[in-house]
């Protein structure tokens, strides 16, 4: 099958939608409009004009534009795009969960007490004491579980310096650990793919406070020696991190707190399937064992049932503060809750099982090799001697969004390729199809791809040299 | 139901599935060792989708029916219809972020509009996608203030009167980059000029002021605190939202160097909290912004097409050198904002803008002229919202006013804040009369 994807165009010089200020800008006079000062006031506001049916239509037709999860499978390594249900959209656009953050508690008792219940589940499903809703995302999940083993290791009275980070980590975990102020310790793989545990005993000390880890790692490999990982780390006084992007594969099976995690992110819109919106917004729930619940963020929920209210906020004994203005992002929350409660207990133990089952059967079916193995839901097939971006770029040919590509470092023109249990065998074989044509492709026309798309390939050295960021800089107006 | 119902295996393909991987079931493809693996249940009843929001539409029920005037960083304005049922789209909203930009040019453009509008509304020429809030966008200036400024200082200037989420925010990223916040006075209800301008010096990268302020004022002095922080090389960080700049002095135009703040008083309800963080910069800090930023460039045909770009700032590529760990952001809430942007144009925002002057005066001079209270507390322009004081206790005063069906903010032992917008306007008067019976 084969066939025109996430396009419309039309003929001739008009082939694309304008941008909304080529379809009309005006100019307000604001000092006039405004009842205040002048010296208070801008002179002028210029922007777009449109009527709202000129509005429907430019962004009915910029959808048109988009490749989605609900368009095809979207196998992109490590990012879990899932199937988002569409009942939790109508369970977050209760008009009564619309509340302002700064209500008293005992007017909000509906929305403590969802949130309440949303810590317990994922507290049980990461095996942890106490959870956090405030990180608005993974990487913010990160920052506050880093800064939470700061506070930690303060309060004993260490100062240490150090997190200890895999090469085949997310660049999130790097940059965290830089912006909360530790060196970073790079442990380069071992030749199986996974930890290399006698490295990593030279690797730690005194000196380190974290070892942040994915499990299964970002090629889809459970780090098998983990119970001795956790008492190197745990013998040398540090704290063991739990990256959950690559959570889906274990849900039921295993969790994080079992193998001697201290504190771990949930990536919520990966795992328990809220939309991603092309960007965000998600949120990173951070969860932890019982010696660190006293450095939680402010606000934590707590059920009090005193006989005047059920559920209250309150500052944790030795709080880190804050890492969002206010309490997280809520329309998010909400709807993890919703996607947790759909599946329960057997629900999530099978789609961990039918994630790990097509990115199985979906390896067996292409021609790329995979260097390493057993993996779980994602697999980094290698392009070998082509290369692996070309490659994803002919697989637009033939109507599917490509894996990740080039990353991680470990496999040669990597392929990384994360399917979910939302494929089914037809979509899975059909994602082979494409993979297995674009690689045989010869060097032309994987050149030449994609041609079949909105935009042919892009020139994206060339946009980041003559950088142009708005229509302004476009000389359009 | 014994299985997900969002994995669309048959027992017959699932079967031919591990036929074809080579297993008897699914469970021999789990690499975990016995000693950690975990073989109890976490207790969560599968529930159906009936259920479930029967469930959640009751818990949510419990919340107290109050009319919010309730402000203080997080705004509600009436959202158009039109912005959900465009934003709710699945092309847009099932979508992720766009690394394949030749099939995923329609949100490219549509973050690329929403950079657009922003550096119109700030005059500044450099605007990202969106961070997540205001206070993670102001902490991260303050970074950006670190790596740009050659000062030797080590100092981030604030306001006195902030909200305390934003500072604490601030001060996490801070202690990271070894930077201290400190704060500077306020002369009733805006920055006062003179302090700051003795206070700043050779130890400060970053002044931070507010237009309006947390309690609504409107700052008079912004090109007296630009001409302080150009004086002493520190960086000019302006806080706002995109409401408020529509109608309030351009952030250039007094020499702003960064502006952050809420963009989600567009096209966001009230969230709990959920935002969406504004972020523009002058061009000279192009290559030091956190973020994504959409650029325009040229396919293999030489049409006009969209990719994010500058990506060698991000964590992705730069990993511990990167200016931010940030990765998902709030790209679907820009989406909103630019719609409703889009939908209101410049009279819209204008209006709308002029309203919450107007709007926050009156109630301010009827609330003033009760006995047992004062408005507005600071004789300034203001925004939106205002400062109350009262003769008895504030909290007190609030308690009474939740139980006649009315949130407003306690901000002093006598002093309340009240926010008013087009969507609780219409019930000015009534928490004005409800006022006048607990004073």
């Amino acid at each position: 099958m084969i066939y025109d994807q996430a396009s419309y165009t039309r003929e001739g010089e008009d082939r694309h939608e304008p941008l909304l200020s080529e379809k009309g800008q005006k100019t307000v006079d604001v000092e006039e409009a405004s009842p205040l000062p002048d010296a208070l006031t801008r002179d002028e506001l210029t922007l777009p004009n449109p009527s709202e049916p000129e509005v429907a239509r430019h962004y009915t037709r910029l959808s048109q534009m988009n490749w989605a999860i609900d368009s095809g499978p979207y196998p992109l390594g490590s990012c879990t795009m899932k199937y988002n249900p569409k009942f939790i959209e109508d369970v977050a656009a209760d008009p009564n969960g619309a509340v302002h953050p700064d209500r008293s508690d005992r007017s909000v008792q509906g929305t403590l007490e969802l949130l309440a219940g949303l810590q317990e589940y994922l507290a049980a499903i990461g095996g942890m004491d106490a959870v956090t809703l405030q990180p608005p995302a993974g990487a913010a999940g990160e920052f506050t579980g880093i800064l939470i083993a700061k506070a930690y290791h303060e309060k004993q009275g260490n100062d240490r310096s150090e997190v200890v980070i895999p090469a085949s980590a997310h660049g999130t975990n790097f940059a965290t650990a830089a912006m909360a102020g530790y060196d970073v310790v790079e442990l380069p793989s071992g030749e199986d793919g996974r930890v290399d545990v006698e490295a990593l005993d030279a690797a730690v000390g005194e000196d380190t406070a974290a070892l942040m880890l994915t499990n299964p790692n970002t090629v889809g490999l459970f780090e098998r020696d983990i119970a001795e990982i956790a008492d190197i780390v745990h013998d040398a006084g540090g704290l063991l991190y739990y990256d959950g992007a690559n959570l889906n594969a274990l849900l039921g099976r295993g969790r994080p707190g079992d193998m001697g995690f201290d504190v771990m992110h949930y990536n919520v819109h990966k795992t328990f399937a809220t939309p991603h919106g092309g960007g965000g917004p998600g949120a990173g729930p951070v969860g932890v064992v019982e010696e660190l619940a006293e450095f939680l963020p402010t606000p934590h929920i707590r059920e009090v049932n005193d006989g005047k209210i059920g559920y209250e906020t309150y500052e944790p004994e030795h709080s880190i503060g804050k890492v969002h203005g206010f309490a997280g992002n809520w329309l998010v929350l909400i709807k993890t809750y919703a996607y947790i409660a759909r599946l329960g207990d057997a629900g999530l133990s099978d789609a961990a099982a039918k994630a790990v089952l097509n990115a199985n059967y979906l390896a067996e079916q292409i021609d790329l090799e995979i260097p390493h193995g057993p993996f779980h839901h994602e697999f980094g097939a290698t392009a070998g001697d082509r290369d692996a971006a070309d490659v994803a770029k002919g697989m637009l040919e033939y109507g599917v969004h490509p894996p990740t590509t080039k990353w991680p470092e470990m496999v040669p023109e990597a392929m990384l390729t994360e399917p979910t249990e939302a494929e089914s065998q037809a979509s899975l074989d059909h994602l082979a199809s494409a993979f297995n044509r674009a690689y045989a492709d010869d060097d032309e026309a994987l050149a030449a791809a994609p041609t079949r798309t909105t935009a042919r390939r892009i020139d994206q050295a060339d946009a980041a040299r003559n950088p142009r960021l708005s229509w302004q800089a476009l000389g359009e107006r | 139901m014994s299985g997900s119902p969002y994995a669309p295996h048959t027992p017959a393909e699932t079967a031919a599935m591990l036929d074809a991987v080579g297993v008897d079931d699914e469970e021999e493809l789990f690499d975990i060792p016995e000693e950690v693996a975990f073989d109890g249940e976490f207790g969560i009843e599968p529930r159906t989708e009936r259920e479930i929001r029967a469930e959640c539409a009751r818990l949510l029920a419990r919340n107290d029916d109050l009319t919010e005037f309730l402000g203080r960083g997080h705004y509600g304005h009436y959202v158009p219809s039109v912005v959900d049922h465009l934003a709710d789209r699945a092309e847009f909203i099932t979508s992720y972020t766009q690394y394949q930009p030749e099939i995923t040019q329609g949100f490219l453009q549509a973050l690329f509009e929403y950079q657009s509008m922003l550096v119109e509304l700030t005059g500044l020429s450099i605007a990202n996608c969106s961070m997540y809030d205001a206070a993670t966008a102001l902490a991260e200036s303050a970074t950006l203030a670190d790596r740009v400024r050659s000062t030797t200082g080590d100092v981030v200037l604030v306001p006195e009167q902030l909200r305390e989420g934003k500072r604490e925010v601030l001060t996490n990223y801070c202690d990271g980059a070894d930077l201290t916040v400190e704060t500077y006075p306020m002369d009733d209800g805006i920055v006062d000029v003179d302090a700051l301008a003795e206070r700043a010096g050779e130890d400060v990268v970053m002044i931070y002021a507010e237009n309006p302020t947390v309690r609504g004022c409107i700052e008079e002095h912004l090109t007296a605190i630009g001409e302080v922080a150009d004086e002493t090389d520190a960086l000019f960080t302006l806080g706002s939202d995109v409401v408020a700049l529509s109608v309030l002095q351009e952030p250039a135009s007094v020499g702003a160097d960064v502006v952050v703040g809420e963009a989600g008083a567009l096209g966001m309800p009230p969230a709990y909290g959920m935002g969406l963080g504004l972020f523009a910069c002058a061009e000279e800090f192009l290559r030091q912004v956190p973020g994504r930023l959409v650029g325009a460039g040229e396919d293999a045909e030489g049409t006009r097409a969209y990719t994010l770009t500058l990506q060698t700032r991000e964590q992705h590529i730069r990993k511990e050198r990167a200016t931010s760990n940030i990765c998902t952001n709030q790209a679907w809430v820009a989406l909103r904002a630019a719609i409703h942007a889009a939908t209101l144009g410049p009279d819209g925002l204008v209006d709308l803008a002029n309203d919450c002057v107007r709007e926050a005066e009156t109630i301010a001079a009827a609330i003033d002229d009760l006995s047992g209270a004062s408005a507005p507390v600071h004789d300034r322009h203001h925004f939106r919202e205002f400062a109350v004081r009262t003769d008895q206790p504030a909290a007190a005063i609030a308690g009474d006013l939740e139980r006649k069906g009315f949130a407003v903010h306690v901000i002093g032992e006598h002093l309340l804040q009240v926010c008013v917008t087009e969507l609780n306007a219409g019930e000015a008067d009534a928490l004005v009369e409800a006022f006048s019976e607990v004073l």
